[in-house]
C-alpha cells in the first residue's frame, strides 16, 4: 500500500520567522522522492508537517487524498525515521521493531514472528534478542527501517537518517534504502542536505532554499538542466561566471563576463533579455583544454593554483579574471599530466553543457 | 590503590587532592559510618540502671538482646506473645511511610516530565522558582501553619462547611490526614528532582517516535518514558520513603493523638525514658527493615546500586 501525498499552500511560520513558505507540491503513490537542501531550509519542517508533528500555519496535508489537518502523528499512515534513530534503548531489538504491533495489541508471539520477518527483510536474521547499544551504526540503521515498516505506513518519512554513518557504509546503505523502497512498495519521502544521496536513490528531488522549493524534477535535469542560479550552486560543482546578457541567439545566449564572452544554453523557459544580470554556470566537467590554438569562442585564459587527485578523476584548480576560482575535472584515463603551479593555460568551456541563468543568490561555500 | 593515590595526586594536585580526600573521609567516616557503629554498638548494651557505673568495661558489661527483645515482646511480665504496641506503630509507620511515597510518586512525576518536556524557557523557571520558594520557611512553622489549615476549626472545612460540602467539620489531624499531606508536601523536592534529572536526559526523538508508531500517551510513558526514569524515580521514592519513615517533628505537631510514629517512641527512649541502648535498638531496627525494604524495592524494580546516584 501506498499513498500520495499532496501539499495545499502550505505555511510554517515560527514567530517572526517563516520556515515553509506557500509549499504546492504532490508526491506521487510509491515514489522516492527527496527534499534537497541546506541545513535551515526547511526541509525538516515539511517532514513535520507531513508527519503530524508540525501544525502548519496555513494550508493543508492530504495523504492517500484524505485531510490530515488535526490528525496526530499516532493516526496518520506515516512513519518516521528520525537523523538519530530514536531507537529506544531500554528495548530488545525485536521489542523495537514490534512496538508499533504492541502498540495496536498483537500478541506477543506474533510481534515477535512479525520482527523476525522484518529482520530478515533488512538483512539481519536472527539478531531481534540483541540491545540496541551492541549494534554497529549500519545495524541500528537497518533496525530503525524495520521499526517504521512494522507500522504498515503508506509513507514513510526519512529525517536524514545516513548523516551519521561513514562514507562506505552510507553509499552502501543508499542502495540497500533504495532496494528496500522497492520491495516495500510505498511512498519513500527522503530529507537530505547531501546531494549524492538524494541523486543516486530518488525518482525525483525538491531542491529547497529558505522555505521555498526552488525545482522539483528528476535528479539528472535538477543536475543537468537547473532552473535557478540557486540550484545550480547548491547541486553539485559548478563554476559561476557573472555578467551581463549581450545577445540571444536561437539556442544559445551570450553573456559578456569579466572572464570575456560567453555562449551557453538557456534554461527551459528562459526569459532572460538583453541587458539582464545573469551567471552562467560551467560544471568542472563542462571545462576542456584548448586543442585548437585558433579556437576562441568560450575561452578563458587562467593559471594553475593547484592539483587534485580523485582516483576516477583529476582536477585542476585555476585562476581566472579578477582572482575568480576556476575547478576543472578529467576523467583519468591513465595518462594524467602533471601541471606546476603558476602555468598559464586557457580553458574552454562547452557552451552545450554550460547554462546561463538569471542572477540570484548562489549557495553559501 | 597506591597507584590510583599517585595518579590522583598527580592530576589534580597536593592541595586539591588532600581537601577531596579530606571532605570525603568526613563526609562518610566521621559523619555517616562512626556513629552509626557506635549507635549500633550501645543497642546491644546494658542500660546505665541496669549496670553499676564503675562495672562499665568491666567482664559483666556483656552484650544483650535484651532490647531488640523488648520491642518485639515487650516486658518480660507482658502477658502477650507481641509488644503489640510498639511493633504495631513499627509496622504502621512502614505503611504510612510508603503510602506516602506513592502520592508522591504519582504527583510528582506528572510535574517533573512537565517540567522537563513540556514546559518552556520562563514557564519552567517560573515553577521551579515556586517550587523551591515555600521552603524557605522552616519546618516547625511549616509544621503549625498546617494545623491552622487542617484544624477542625481550620480554613478547610470551614470552607466546605461554608459551601454546604459537609455537615459536620472533619477532625484531619486526628484522621491523619493533615500528617500525610505535611510529610507527602515536606518531601515534593527530593522526589520531583531526581525525576525531572532522569526524564530531562531523555532524548525528545524517542517520545515522538513511540507516537509516530501510533502509542497513545499513557502507552509512552508506560513503555518509554517511566522505563528510562526508572532510575530517578527509584532514587526519589529511596529518599522519600526514608525521611518519611524517619520524620519526627511533624507527627510530633500534626500527627493524630492517637497514633504514634515510631520515631516518637524512639525518642521517648532517648528522652523521656533515659534509655538510650533501648532507643539505639529501636532506631537500628527501623533502619534496617528501611534498607531492607529500600533494597528489595530496587531488586524487584530491577534497579541497580550505580544507577541512583546518576
Amino acid at each position: 500500500m501506498s499513498a500520495d501525498v499532496t501539499l495545499e499552500n502550505i505555511t510554517v511560520k515560527f514567530d517572526d520567522f517563516t520556515a515553509v513558505n506557500n509549499t504546492d507540491i504532490t508526491i506521487k503513490g510509491g515514489e522516492f522522492f527527496s527534499f534537497l537542501g541546506p541545513s535551515g531550509c526547511g526541509k525538516t519542517t515539511l517532514l513535520r508537517v507531513i508527519s503530524g508533528f508540525q501544525e502548519p500555519s496555513q494550508g493543508r496535508v492530504l495523504i492517500g487524498g484524505n485531510d490530515m489537518t488535526g490528525i496526530g502523528p499516532n493516526k496518520r499512515p506515516t512513519a518516521l525515521i528520525f537523523q538519530n534513530l530514536a531507537l529506544f534503548p531500554l528495548m530488545t531489538v525485536w521489542e523495537n521493531i514490534a512496538f508499533s504491533l504492541e502498540v495496536k495489541g498483537v500478541s506477543k508471539t506474533k510481534c515477535r514472528k512479525r520482527a523476525e520477518e522484518l529482520l530478515e527483510l533488512v538483512a539481519m536474521p536472527g539478531q531481534g534478542d540483541k540491545m540496541v547499544n551492541e549494534l554497529s551504526g549500519g545495524q541500528r540503521q537497518r533496525v530503525a527501517v524495520a521499526r517504521a515498516l512494522a507500522a504498515e505506513p503508506e509513507v514513510l518519512l526519512l529525517d536524514e537518517p545516513l548523516s551519521a554513518l561513514d562514507l562506505k557504509l552510507r553509499q552502501h546503505m543508499r542502495t540497500e534504502l533504495r532496494e528496500i523502497q522497492q520491495r516495500a512498495g510505498i511512498t519513500f519521502i527522503y530529507i537530505t542536505h547531501d546531494q549524492g544521496e538524494a541523486l543516486t536513490m530518488s525518482d525525483r528531488v525538491a531542491v529547497m532554499r529558505e522555505g521555498v522549493i526552488e525545482q522539483v524534477e528528476e535528479g539528472t535535469k535538477v543536475y543537468d538542466k537547473p532552473v535557478t542560479a540557486f540550484v545550480a550552486s547548491f547541486v553539485g560543482e559548478n563554476n559561476a561566471f557573472h555578467g551581463t546578457v549581450s545577445n540571444i541567439l536561437a539556442a544559445k545566449i551570450v553573456v559578456s563576463t569579466d572572464s570575456g564572452v560567453l555562449e551557453a544554453s538557456p534554461a527551459e523557459g528562459s526569459s532572460l533579455k538583453v541587458g539582464d544580470k545573469a551567471i552562467v554556470f560551467a560544471r568542472p566537467e563542462a571545462m576542456s583544454f584548448v586543442k585548437r590554438r585558433n579556437l576562441v569562442k568560450n575561452v578563458i585564459n587562467t593559471e594553475v593554483v593547484h592539483q587534485e587527485f580523485e582516483g576516477h578523476f583529476w582536477h585542476l584548480i585555476l585562476q581566472g579574471v579578477n582572482g575568480l576560482k576556476i575547478k576543472m575535472s578529467q576523467i583519468n584515463d591513465g595518462t594524467t599530466e602533471v601541471f606546476e603551479e603558476g602555468k598559464k593555460i586557457k580553458v574552454q568551456i562547452d557552451p552545450k553543457l554550460a547554462v546561463v541563468l538569471p542572477s540570484g543568490p548562489l549557495a553559501a561555500e | 590503590m597506591r597507584l590510583w593515590l599517585k595518579k590522583f595526586f598527580l592530576r589534580n594536585g597536593i592541595v586539591l587532592s588532600l581537601y577531596m580526600l579530606l571532605v570525603t573521609f568526613i563526609w562518610i567516616v566521621v559523619m555517616f559510618v562512626l556513629p552509626q557503629i557506635f549507635m549500633f554498638d550501645f543497642s546491644f548494651r546494658f542500660n546505665w540502671t541496669q549496670i553499676d557505673p564503675s562495672k562499665i568495661g568491666s567482664p559483666e558489661d556483656i552484650y544483650t538482646l535484651q532490647h531488640y527483645k523488648f520491642l518485639l515482646f515487650g516486658s518480660p511480665n507482658n502477658p502477650d506473645p507481641l509488644n503489640i504496641v510498639d511493633v504495631t506503630v513499627f509496622g504502621r509507620t512502614i505503611l504510612a511511610a510508603i503510602f506516602v511515597t506513592l502520592f508522591d510518586v504519582i504527583l510528582c512525576y506528572p510535574v517533573a516530565y512537565y517540567l522537563a518536556h513540556v514546559a518552556k524557557g520562563s514557564i519552567t523557571r517560573l515553577m521551579m522558582l515556586s517550587l523551591v520558594v515555600p521552603f524557605w520557611i522552616n519546618e516547625l512553622l511549616r509544621a503549625f501553619a498546617f494545623r491552622i489549615l487542617f484544624g477542625e476549626e481550620g480554613t478547610i472545612n470551614n470552607i466546605l462547611l461554608f459551601l454546604g460540602v459537609l455537615n459536620q467539620p472533619i477532625d484531619f489531624v486526628r484522621e491523619n490526614i493533615a500528617l500525610y499531606t505535611g510529610l507527602g508536601y515536606a518531601y515534593i523536592l527530593l522526589m520531583i528532582f531526581p525525576i525531572y534529572n532522569a526524564v530531562e536526559s531523555l532524548d525528545r526523538n524517542q517520545i515522538e517516535a513511540a507516537r509516530d508508531l501510533g502509542s497513545p500517551w499513557w502507552r509512552i510513558h508506560w513503555r518509554v518514558v517511566i522505563p528510562f526514569a526508572k532510575p530517578g524515580i527509584t532514587s526519589g521514592c529511596t529518599m522519600v520513603f526514608m525521611l518519611s519513615a524517619g520524620a519526627l517533628a511533624l507527627p510530633q505537631i500534626i500527627g493524630g493523638p492517637s497514633s504514634l510514629w515510631f520515631t516518637q517512641i524512639i525518642y521517648q527512649w532517648f528522652n523521656t525514658g533515659s534509655n538510650w541502648p533501648r532507643g539505639s535498638a529501636y532506631a537500628v531496627s527501623l533502619m534496617v527493615i528501611c534498607v531492607i525494604l529500600v533494597l528489595l524495592i530496587m531488586k524487584i524494580f530491577k534497579v541497580k546500586f550505580g544507577e541512583i546516584g546518576r
